[in-house]
């Protein structure tokens, strides 16, 4: 089926081409950052994980939710998710590609990446990490392929991938519980030190996610003659708007209990990237943006009218991803080390090289996810044809 | 004939085991029974720890620093982004947050105290390190292997005290003067203040401890009850940083 991706209009061979360049793009970038260290990026001595880290923090969960179709499907046999059942187990599959790839250009020595497993460390979540993102990018690679070829052949898939499929929906919640407890259960770490973190993340990853496959259904329309079907997307923006309620409603209850309890070490980091702190404001622009796009988006998305409307209910999902891009992926990092442990302020942007490995990584990750769904459109089209 | 051969061969066999299990065995059991060191004067003891007591530091002082970065090549940057340390000085306020209030003593207000790895006897970040390249010796002492780290900077995380430092770029031009006596370090790794153990070995107290000149820093054996700092301890009201973590900190503080 590989060689469906080697063939496509010039709008197709284009996108590529502006892909790839950015590939280009971030491997000279990442190429320098190789050769002068990690110093080329804005992280610093008190702010020792950043954009890289935020984008990996943020990707494992895009790549969870592919859970959101895979369960109602396959456990609740509810048919309408059938034809995105693939769309959401290859998002899963370039989701978790980049965020293997953010955590090798975050190393300090990329090249010793296989003391990992020289010297396996059960005591260290990162251990765990490596091992549940693994294996969901393998079952994800495995189930996706083999369902997509028995479609192809026009017979049932092989008995053995069932058990994979049920495997896989377990497995997607552990990758971001896991990757939750890389934080979590940091002494010191006071932002992050909360048992909600775990379904925090599940939450906002499955606002995330399934808003991204709406908007990558509604691309599908536009440019080819794949169809997810109004009541399939309808149905991820329920679970959109449900799952950005709770994760809002998460966040509320942190707010709730670091400022009634008052303890200041708890405080701090909210003041910080909410308020300022002692006269540093670098993310409270973008954490009021958080603000005001996931409340616009929960207006568009509670109300059914404008849910229904398409053009309302994309212009929503792109609200929810912005936004639960800004909170996860930005505030949720760097905050942690803000203040730093010794009660200083040293504020984080990130430079021009590491926004351009960032770009590249992401360009990567779509180049993978559009030639996965260039092969699963092609054969759904061929089947309708 | 042929039966004495196979003898001969199974005793072969035999022995050729043996032969290669014994320094494994030697490897292995030798805890009681005496090593050759090249440093028999070596210091050795159960539980390394470190008093401070920084009523006694003039201010502006930094002889303990330049000591320990002049022995550990600890290059300097001249800037806050990629700065490494292993020991500095900090506001009292900023190494103790929660005893600050507003009737401090003026004295402890503007007191700069002396801060380094506290060689946690529970520590996280050898908890976290995903290929034990931070590790926790018999005798207490935290410490970092620099060829095995890959940079993943999860100890810095879970430090609760800063006391670590992540090489931003190679650090070996930022080095006033090489001390040929200890490894430099490469770009992309951790370094934190390691209680001196290559001159433990050597039989020598730490570099701080030997530069200070207002004796304000005393380290020894907590399990030792002859030593000194088991005895300033018993005399001396002492503090630790963040108690409550459970980190158990072998930083002490006379206040």
């Amino acid at each position: 089926m590989l060689e469906k991706a080697l063939s496509g209009n010039r709008r197709y061979w284009g996108w590529v081409g502006f892909l790839i360049f950015f590939i280009g793009v971030g491997f000279f970038f990442y190429l320098r950052q190789l050769d002068y260290g990690l110093g080329i990026t804005g992280m610093s001595r008190d702010v020792t994980w950043a954009l890289y880290i935020a984008q990996f923090t943020f990707l494992v969960g895009v790549a969870a939710s592919a859970v959101m179709v895979v369960l109602p499907y396959y456990l609740h046999d509810y048919k309408v998710f059938g034809k995105i059942t693939i769309l959401g187990e290859f998002l899963a599959v370039s989701s978790v590609v980049m965020c293997l790839a953010f955590v090798i250009v975050d190393l300090g020595q990329p090249a010793r990446a296989f003391n990992l497993l020289l010297y396996p460390s059960p005591r260290s979540i990162l251990f765990w990490d490596m091992i549940v993102l693994n294996g969901y990018l393998l079952l994800n690679i495995v189930i996706g392929w083999t369902v997509l070829d028995a479609e192809k052949k026009s017979i049932p898939p092989p008995k053995w991938v069932k058990p994979l499929i049920y495997l896989s929906i377990p497995w997607a919640i552990s990758i971001h519980t896991v990757t939750a407890f890389i934080y979590s259960g940091l002494p010191g770490r006071s932002f992050w030190m909360t048992a909600i973190m775990a379904p925090r993340f599940l939450a906002s990853a499955f606002a995330s996610g399934p808003a991204l496959l709406i908007l990558l259904c509604f691309i599908l329309r536009k440019f080819t003659r794949f169809n997810a079907g109004n009541e399939a997307i309808q149905a991820l923006a329920k679970i959109v708007t449900y799952a950005l309620f709770i994760s809002v409603f998460f966040i509320l209850m942190e707010i709730f209990t670091v400022f009634y309890s008052q303890i200041p070490e708890h405080m701090h980091h909210f003041i910080y990237c909410f308020a300022g702190l002692y006269g540093h404001y670098g993310l409270v622009p973008w954490m009021w943006a958080f603000v005001v796009l996931a409340a616009a988006a929960m207006i568009l998305l509670v109300n059914p009218r404008t849910r229904q409307n398409e053009t309302l209910l994309g212009v929503a999902c792109v609200a929810v991803f912005a936004s639960l891009w800004i909170e996860k992926g930005l505030g949720l990092v760097v905050t942690g080390f803000i203040p730093s442990p010794l009660e200083k302020i040293t504020e984080y942007s990130p430079t021009m090289p590491e926004v351009l490995i960032t770009l590249g990584v992401w360009a990567a990750g779509f180049l993978a996810l559009t030639f996965l769904y260039k092969i699963a459109v092609t054969v759904k089209e061929e089947i309708e044809a | 004939m042929n039966h004495s051969r196979r003898t001969f061969l199974k005793i072969m066999g035999l022995s050729l085991v043996g032969v290669s299990i014994k320094p494994g065995f030697e490897a292995l059991g030798g805890g009681d029974s005496p090593k050759i060191s090249r440093y028999p004067e070596r210091l050795v003891g159960k539980r390394w720890a470190m008093a401070v007591s920084p009523k006694k530091c003039p201010s502006s002082c930094r002889d303990c620093i330049e000591a320990c970065h002049r022995a550990h090549n600890v290059p300097d940057f001249k800037n806050s982004k990629d700065e490494i340390k292993w020991i500095w000085n900090e506001p009292f306020r900023n190494v103790f947050p929660e005893q600050e209030h507003d009737c401090l003593t003026e004295g402890w207000r503007r007191k700069q105290v002396v801060v380094l790895c506290n060689h946690c006897a529970n520590p996280p970040c050898v908890r976290v390190c995903p290929t034990k390249a931070t590790f926790q010796r018999k005798d207490g002492v935290v410490m970092m292997d620099y060829h095995r780290c890959i940079g993943c900077r999860f100890c810095i995380a879970g430090c609760p005290y800063g006391a670590r430092s992540m090489n931003y770029r190679d650090p070996r031009p930022f080095i006033k003067e090489i001390n040929p006596g200890f490894p430099t370090r490469t770009k992309g790794v951790v370094e934190k203040c390691n209680f001196c153990e290559e001159r433990l070995a050597k039989g020598l107290l730490p570099a701080c401890v030997e530069g200070c000149k207002e004796k304000a820093l005393v380290f020894g054996d907590l399990e030792n009850p002859e030593a000194e700092i088991r005895k300033i301890l018993q005399a001396h009201f002492t503090i630790r940083r963040k108690p409550g973590l459970g980190t158990r900190p072998q930083v002490y503080y006379i206040v």
